[in-house]
């Protein structure tokens, strides 16, 4: 009993080390992809002073984040001020380790599971952490002590639980066709092209990204940071690594959220046309997180080009988007799905 | 391990709360109880209560604790420190209110039958699982599930009537004249 | 059961120790030179007033209560959705005046303005 216990520690703490590594990489390198996606979209070269392309650029910038100094202005109140940052950087991570980011993969004779938490209530699990997330900008701003990072605090804040809302309830629509709560079976269910859930829920799918696109106060829902209004919105006392922390967390967050909608209505791990699910040898696992991290990088991809195309909303416009039109549309998605799961058995059980 | 886990989640929690009582700050007390509210969580799951731990989190560490510090916020922090005002009456009002409350939860605590009431009960593993608490939810206590949606319906109410004072302006002999009005 | 839970204690020990580090770390690299310029409130250059912790608009904090009420009712969404098809054209009746009488709740608070930014 207690070998077991302490096998199953030492797993998942190494499993839990190596994605930390993992998706800190992968955060560091997104910054280097937003970037550069913006120059070609632009029309221009980018970093590329930095290694080759501009390759180790993120490594630069991690190097003078922590090189820099550690500034405390002296009005903030300072525990508050401290904290926020770490308060802002474990959610993301919490919901990294509960994403299914591959089936299983054989080592040493021992199949390993590639998902950290596993809970039968796998997506409140998430969605429980997600709503941690507003205390960091909530605290950030208020501690700084800063009007304009009290007003970029606050904007933050409500956008994020307005539109949690309307995440929260587009979500049941790939509930009432999974029966679960749990994300490993919801991505098994999903095993062939034509049973993907985005299918079978287009408007459920519609509201979730634009409601994840809110969350994550990219363009065109960016309004907490809207620098010509609010300097640099909650973050703008914060120097050196703390403010390291809040943008590292924003891109583990977008990273999180682009699995999390594969994951979801894509498919997860699964490739069309092989079956992943009933094989557990090495080469097979692999081609499953592969797959799961390709269509991740697309929505990566999608929200980075969002940000080049449209402009701006008006916090009224945001507001009102979120209350008056997303929250109402799942509400009547949601009945419009349960009428066709109960009448029509074959919406559920799909070809 | 279970009993380990429970005394450090009893331990975490009491402590906590003992912190939130006792911070001058009301923004520390609010970030003190959603960490009380994650051992109450940790608890929950202990009991097997795996949906009422995430809804534990969901509404009162995600929902109503960032209302909280919505209000403390809104309160202009540096107006409160009148501490002597009302010292003597409030003290002892809130001691002979708490020692009530103390007398009355120790008084059912201890008459209550726990064990024909709960652990002789509880024979199947599942029982706090979303899909066991759903299937019973909307079945067996479908009317005061729908009681419990008339009450939110009170609250939304509630709400439009604490806010909704009409601004007018207009403007005499030169003089801007604010007016506020309730509605609703 | 409860092993299942193992992991998020490991996953949370290891975020928070993370955070920490990194908060430290930053903070021994780092120069420190004090001037009591730079170390006060920035407002673009212009020299602060008052304090930042004023009043601010109720609006911020009808939307919170608002977001407590309906975050209650999305909840009550998910049980229902993964036993909806045991429970029936009953539990789908039952959500749907559930949903109904909350959907009312937010055109009335619509209409009444609760939900304008002006």
């Amino acid at each position: 009993m207690h070998t077991e216990l302490w096998s199953l520690i030492i797993e998942k703490t190494i499993f839990g080390v190596i994605l930390l590594a993992a998706i800190m990489t992968g955060a560091a390198y997104v910054t280097l992809a937003e970037r550069k996606v913006a120059s070609w979209f632009q029309d221009r070269i980018g970093p590329n002073r930095a290694g080759p392309l501009g390759l180790l650029q993120p490594l630069a910038d991690g190097i003078k984040f922590f090189l820099k100094e550690d500034m405390i202005p002296k009005n903030v109140h300072k525990a508050f001020y401290l904290l926020a940052p770490g308060i802002a950087a474990i959610p993301p991570l919490l919901i990294a380790a509960s994403i299914p980011w591959g089936n299983q993969i054989e080592l040493l004779g021992k199949a390993i599971k590639l998902q950290m938490i596993d809970l039968n209530v796998g997506i409140l699990f998430i969605f429980a952490f997600a709503s941690i997330g507003v205390y960091g900008v909530m605290l950030g701003g208020w501690a700084s002590n800063n009007k304009y990072s009290l007003m970029g605090g606050l904007r933050s804040s409500s956008q994020m639980i307005s539109y949690e809302l309307a995440q929260g309830t587009a979500v049941v629509g790939v509930l009432l066709l999974a029966g679960t709560l749990s994300l490993d079976e919801i991505v098994k269910q999903q095993d062939s092209l034509t049973k993907w859930y985005v299918w079978r829920q287009p408007i459920g799918f519609f509201i979730f990204f634009v409601a994840s696109l809110a969350e994550l106060a990219r363009v065109p829902f960016d309004l907490p940071e809207a620098e010509n209004e609010l300097v640099g919105g909650y973050h703008t006392e914060y120097s050196s690594m703390k403010f390291g922390l809040f943008q590292v967390s924003e891109y583990i967050h977008l990273i999180v959220t682009s699995a999390l909608i594969s994951t979801l209505y894509f498919g997860g791990w699964q490739i069309p046309f092989v079956d992943i699910a009933s094989n557990s040898s090495f080469i097979y696992g692999v081609l499953g997180v592969i797959s799961l991290l390709l269509k991740t990088v697309f929505f990566i991809f999608v929200f980075m080009w969002l940000r080049w195309t449209l402009p701006r909303f008006r916090y009224d416009q945001l507001m009102s988007l979120g209350w008056k039109f997303l929250l109402e549309a799942a509400f009547v998605w949601i009945v419009i799905t349960a009428i066709l799961v109960l009448a029509f058995p074959w919406y559920k059980t799909w070809f | 391990m279970i009993k380990i886990a429970f005394i450090i989640l009893s331990l975490i929690s009491i402590f906590s709360a003992l912190m939130v009582i006792s911070r001058k700050n009301p923004v520390a007390s609010v970030l003190w109880l959603v960490f009380h509210f994650f051992g109450i969580a940790g608890l929950y799951v202990l009991l097997g209560a795996h949906f009422l731990a995430a809804v534990q989190i969901i509404v009162y560490a995600g929902a109503i604790m960032v209302l909280f510090l919505f209000v403390v916020m809104m309160l202009n922090l540096n107006l409160v420190n009148n501490e002597k005002r009302g010292k003597i009456i409030g003290k002892s009002i809130g001691a002979v209110v708490s020692g009530l409350v103390l007398v009355l939860f120790t008084y059912s605590i201890r008459t209550t039958k726990w064990n024909e009431l709960f652990f002789n009960q509880v024979t199947d593993q599942e029982w706090g699982t979303a899909v066991k608490l759903g299937s019973l939810l909307f079945s067996n206590w479908l009317v005061p599930f729908q009681i419990v949606g008339i009450l939110l319906f009170a609250a939304v109410i509630g709400v439009v009537a604490l806010m909704k004072r009409k601004i007018t302006r207009k403007v005499e002999n030169g003089i801007v004249i604010t007016q506020e009005e309730d509605v609703a | 059961m409860l092993s299942e839970y193992l992991p998020v204690v490991i996953q949370l020990l290891i975020a928070i120790g993370f955070a920490a580090f990194v908060l430290i770390v930053t903070h021994i690299l780092g120069p420190k030179r004090y001037d009591p310029i730079k170390h006060d409130t920035y407002e673009c250059g212009v020299d602060y007033y008052g304090n930042a912790q004023r009043k601010f608009a109720i609006k911020f904090y009808i939307i919170s209560v608002l977001f407590v009420l309906f975050d209650v009712e999305v909840i009550f969404l998910y049980p229902w959705a993964i036993n909806l098809v045991d429970l029936g054209w009953q539990g789908f009746w039952g959500m749907f005046v559930f949903l109904g009488i909350l959907t009312f709740a937010i055109l009335f608070a619509w209409k009444k303005g609760a939900l304008e930014w002006e």
